[in-house]
């Protein structure tokens, strides 16, 4: 199956064949995925070498000028890396047309790489600026839709494709929160490519689970209007309660509980495979369900009432 | 009612005294008074700008990414009609457009905000390959750094991808008043040569050579100009 990385050089080779305001701007990474594009578009299609603040600062550059750019390489290297840009060529210079920032590798994609490769903190980090569209697609067919909408529209917009993906796509609308499943007990949110895993952990959960394929700007409408009961579990797969404060204010009339599942602080300083990862930071689906139940106290049938030891 | 094309024009001698009119706590007396006669130069002699059509697809773009002194710059927009002179005395203070580092959405006729350094001419790169990407030939940027600013690393990928890429739009102003820390061994301009960059190296009061230096033809290649500042 076509990952979301391929997808999106597919599907941005075929918009900048169609719109003359788009160029991709790259930094080495990813570039063999555009040779094509670079041949019939040298001026829309910058491989800058490998320079990432200037891959930021080219691109508010460009939006100076009326292009409107696609930036794109590892997260850590385009958000993290370069933050100072994103915030002062993006965000200060707020030029009309906007940016895109396209990132591949995710919070562990590349965990044999080791941490210099991972980047669970890039949406906190955008999180600290206003006016950011977050995409984090579960599937490239919700990624395909997200890159085709921003490139048809101006402001700030980061997709975040993973190499992990759930099975088939979850998202029933084009903006805001999916309902996969109602319940009574709590609401459960699963962001991007952990809706496979929060829906087998909820299996039999007497619970609601929505599923969010974009986090900003955060479906508090959605979030209300199917709550049953004043308890959310968020399950994102970067940094751990990045959209904790989302919640409280969607909630904040209400006396509620929240936990924010996600990649810890701490650097594990393993290598080995995405999934194992993603089982030590407790994302996988029989950790979730543990941490779940024992957040809301229910029965986890077969197991015993699970103890509520994940309150912190 | 007054718009920005009406406004009154001034003189290059009027500058010390629309200079005079700023006041704040963080003045930068003499990064201000570096840039003065370079950016004079640029609005008087060289620029297609216009108060009247800041947003012009046909313009040619200052960047002015050393933007810890802007007091020169602020009193060249005025005097060229971009600035309000009685905006002047407010400078930096709670209500002004013009603060202590210029921001493009306050500022008329500023096209770039700046202030922490190193941002300045990496965008001016962008925006050149951008108006090529737009087919947007003849306009032309171009960005004032100092010598001390150059530190960054940022700079460097710009100057290194902006050679490689023969951005001949592009013109970097180097105010060079000896402020880098390390100094720069053989001068600034050679580190521009090495990339590709046609250079020149001029007195920075000099108006007539700063305007030569400015229009020299530069084929194929970006164009960097050293004004050197002597310090008192």
């Amino acid at each position: 199956m076509e990952n979301m990385r391929e997808r999106f050089a597919r599907v941005a080779t075929g918009l900048l064949d169609s719109d003359p305001r788009l160029a991709v701007v790259l930094a080495d990474i990813s570039a063999d995925l555009f040779d094509s594009a670079r041949r019939r578009h040298p001026d829309r299609v910058v491989n800058l070498g490998i320079r990432e603040q200037l891959l930021i600062s080219v691109a508010g550059g460009m939006s100076l000028a009326g292009i409107r750019p696609i930036a794109h390489t590892f997260a850590s290297f385009l958000v993290e890396r370069p933050f100072e840009q994103i915030k002062l060529d993006l965000n200060h210079q707020a030029a009309a047309a906007g940016a895109i920032l396209v990132s591949a590798g995710a919070s562990f994609d590349y965990a044999a790489s080791g941490r210099t490769h991972q980047s669970p903190g890039d949406v906190a980090l955008l999180n600290t600026l206003p006016g950011w569209t977050v995409h984090v697609p579960g599937h490239p067919d919700e990624a395909e839709p997200q890159l085709r909408a921003a490139a048809g529209t101006d402001g700030l917009v980061y997709l975040r494709l993973s190499s992990l993906a759930n099975a088939a796509p979850l998202a029933r609308r084009d903006d805001g929160f999916t309902v996969l499943r109602r319940g009574g007990e709590a609401t459960v949110l699963a962001v991007g490519p952990l809706g496979d895993a929060v829906i087998a952990a909820s299996n039999g959960m007497d619970v609601t689970v929505l599923y969010a394929p974009t986090i900003r700007p955060f479906d508090r409408q959605t979030l209300r209007a199917t709550l049953s009961a004043p308890v959310v579990v968020l399950v994102e797969p970067y940094l751990a309660g990045t959209s904790v404060h989302e919640v409280a204010t969607a909630l904040a009339d209400l006396p509620h509980r929240v936990l924010g599942l996600g990649v810890g602080r701490e650097e594990l300083r393993h290598y080995g495979t995405p999934q194992q990862h993603q089982a030590a930071h407790g994302l996988d689906a029989t950790s979730l369900r543990e941490q779940i139940a024992g957040f809301i106290g229910i029965e986890d049938s077969g197991r015993g009432r699970v103890p509520a030891r994940s309150l912190a | 009612m007054t718009n920005a094309s009406t406004l009154p024009r001034y003189s290059y001698e009027d500058l010390p005294s629309l200079i005079a009119l700023m006041s704040g706590d963080e003045k930068h007396d003499l990064a201000s008074l570096s840039t003065v006669d370079v950016i004079w130069v640029l609005y008087d002699r060289v620029l297609r700008v216009s108060p009247s059509a800041t947003g012009s697809d046909s313009r040619d773009r200052f960047y002015l990414s050393k933007g810890h002194g802007p007091m020169a710059y602020y009193a060249v927009l005025t005097a060229k009609g971009f600035i309000r002179a009685d905006e002047l005395p407010r400078y930096g203070q709670f209500q002004s457009l013009l603060g202590q580092h210029p921001d493009r959405n306050l500022v008329p006729g500023a096209e770039i905000s700046s202030g922490s350094l190193g941002h300045g001419l990496p965008l001016a790169v962008g925006t050149a390959l951008g108006l090529r990407a737009m087919g947007l030939t003849d306009d032309r940027v171009f960005v004032l750094t100092g010598d001390g600013e150059l530190d960054e690393g940022s700079g460097h990928e710009a100057i290194a991808f902006a050679g490689r890429a023969g951005l001949d739009s592009l013109h970097c102003v180097v105010v060079d008043n000896s402020s880098a820390s390390h100094g720069w061994p053989g001068g600034i301009e050679t580190r521009f040569a090495a990339e590709g960059w046609s250079t020149a190296r001029v007195d920075g009061r000099d108006h007539d050579a700063l305007e030569a230096a400015f229009t020299v033809s530069h084929p194929g290649r970006p164009h960097a100009v050293v004004a050197v500042i002597k310090r008192a």
